[in-house]
Parts: structure tokens; C-alpha cells; sequence
């Protein structure tokens, strides 16, 4: 499953389109995962603050979404873009990948609360098959 | 046995309150043959599904939406056993239907997804929590039957 160039374009699109509430989107999305996902906390036991709304899970989530974007910028070549990032995930933070996924449903969701008119069907596969397309490149250099 | 806390019961209840089923069952099921397509394959019969505005155009999959919408309902007012309310339901889709388990949790994700859209902000993390849990019951519930 890869994205068609038309795919490429609605995708750098939207993203363009809610740039500006970037930072919202990544700490709402980023305290979702720990609430819904519990065991998500489990990576960030080193953290004091574990509330959703509190700093590090904020600070955490604009992190992660500053990743995204960095995402949608290259786009064309995302193993080799996300290369960095991906022995990043590999090596250090060794997150099971079965989480990307999760985030990944937790950032649609709150695009889909934010922007309920624009995030249409055929955006959401668009970003779906995106998101899913970073977590096959972050886990590029796992095994 | 499936233990619900009050805040979840109520957040459950408060979703559905605010349903329109005429409206996000509709939306809901149209996502999913969008978003999964390959989940079109158990709609041979509905009629013109050949891109994202013939689905969401198509009469049949919008009554279809809304029937599923009901089915939830069914298990909203049993929360205490959802897993015998559906035996039923459960052997329907598994030997009728033949639908994958699978599905179901694309399903439940576009639902999310479209009362989200709905709900907005109100659509808070502990209303998603609490709502993601009760259609995890019900995807268990519905694919329990299958052998």
C-alpha cells in the first residue's frame, strides 16, 4: 500500500491546512494515547508529571507531531527521510511498533475533532495510509 | 464478566444521547468502505460502491447504517451481558455473513472517528476511553461465536 501522487497532494495539503494548530493537535493527541492506552504510560515512567494535561505529555505530544510534519516533508523518500528517527525508535527508545499504530488512531481522532468538516472520508484514507507508511519507516531499522 | 464504572456508564449513555443514528450511522458505515476498502466486499449487493461519493450517496448502505447503529443500541441496553445479547448477532455474521472478526474494529474505528467529529471537543480522552471499551465488548462479543 503505497500513496498515489494525488494521495501525496491531499496529504501535504491538510497538513498545511491545520499547521497552526500543530502544537494542540500533538499534546491532545499524545494525552489521548496515555488515557486510552494505559499501557502506553509504561515508556514514560521516568516522567513525574504523568497527567494528561500536564507539562511533559504537552511538551511530549508537540515533540511526536513536530516528527509528523518532519514526515510530510519528505514525503517521497520516508525510510530514507525518517532514518534518523527510525534508529532513534529502534535503538534507544525500542517502542513496540504496535503503538505507532495506536497513535496513529489517536491522531486521527483528534483531527476529526478539530476539523470535523475537513477531515472527509477521502482525507481520512489519504492520512491513514500516511500514518501508516511513518510507522513502517520508523520500524525500518528494528530488525 | 465486564465491570463498568459509573463515569463510564454515564459517558456511554451521554454518546448515544446525542445520536442521530439517521446521521452517524450512515457516516460511519460510508467511512469504512472508503477508509478499508476491501471491506466493500460484503456489499455486493448494495448497489453502485465505485468511488467515495457513490458510496456516500448510496441509499442502501445509508439504511445499512443505521441497522448497525440500532445493533449498538441493542448492546447500550444491556451493558451488563452484551456477550449473550449477541450470541445471535455473533452467529449471524459468522456463518451468514462470513464477515472477518477482523472488520469489526475498522468499523469501531470509523465510528470513533465520526462521533468525534460530531462531539468535538466534548468528545473528551475519558469519553473515548469509556467508548473505545464498549465497542472492544462489543467486537469480542460479536466474534465469539465463530469456530
Amino acid at each position: 500500500m503505497s500513496l498515489s501522487a494525488k494521495e501525496k497532494v491531499i496529504v501535504k495539503d491538510f497538513f498545511a491546512k491545520v499547521s497552526s494548530r500543530s502544537d494542540e493537535i500533538g499534546a491532545e493527541a499524545l494525552a489521548r494515547l496515555i488515557v486510552v492506552y494505559p499501557q502506553t504510560k509504561s515508556y514514560f515512567a521516568h516522567w513525574k508529571d504523568l497527567s494528561p494535561n500536564g507539562g511533559p505529555v504537552r511538551k511530549h505530544g508537540i515533540t511526536v507531531m513536530g516528527g509528523v510534519y518532519e514526515a510530510v516533508s519528505k514525503i517521497d523518500d520516508l525510510a530514507g527521510g525518517l532514518l534518523t528517527l527510525s534508529e532513534l525508535h529502534a535503538f534507544v527508545l525500542r517502542v513496540d511498533p504496535v503503538n505507532f499504530k495506536i497513535l496513529s488512531h489517536c491522531i486521527m481522532v483528534v483531527l476529526s475533532m478539530l476539523f470535523a468538516e475537513e477531515f472527509t472520508p477521502q482525507i481520512h484514507v489519504a492520512v491513514d495510509k500516511f500514518l501508516a507508511l511513518v510507522a513502517l519507516a520508523l520500524a525500518e531499522k528494528y530488525r | 464478566m465486564v465491570v463498568w464504572t459509573d463515569e463510564e456508564r454515564a459517558a456511554i449513555s451521554d454518546i448515544f444521547s446525542k445520536l442521530d443514528y439517521d446521521d452517524v450511522g450512515p457516516k460511519c458505515l460510508s467511512r469504512c468502505l472508503i477508509v478499508y476498502p476491501w471491506t466493500q466486499r460484503y456489499f455486493g449487493a448494495f448497489g453502485n460502491l465505485y468511488n467515495a461519493e457513490a458510496i456516500m450517496n448510496n441509499p442502501l448502505i445509508a439504511k445499512h447504517g443505521t441497522t448497525v447503529l440500532r445493533g449498538l443500541e441493542r448492546a447500550l441496553k444491556n451493558m451488563d451481558d452484551i456477550k449473550n445479547t449477541y450470541a445471535e448477532l455473533s452467529i449471524l455474521h459468522s456463518e451468514k455473513l462470513r464477515v472477518d472478526p477482523d472488520n469489526f474494529k475498522l468499523l469501531s474505528d470509523c465510528l470513533t472517528i465520526v462521533i468525534a467529529a460530531k462531539m468535538g471537543t466534548a468528545f473528551t480522552p475519558e469519553y473515548q476511553a469509556s467508548f473505545q471499551k464498549f465497542l472492544s465488548v462489543v467486537v469480542s462479543a460479536l466474534g465469539r461465536q465463530y469456530h
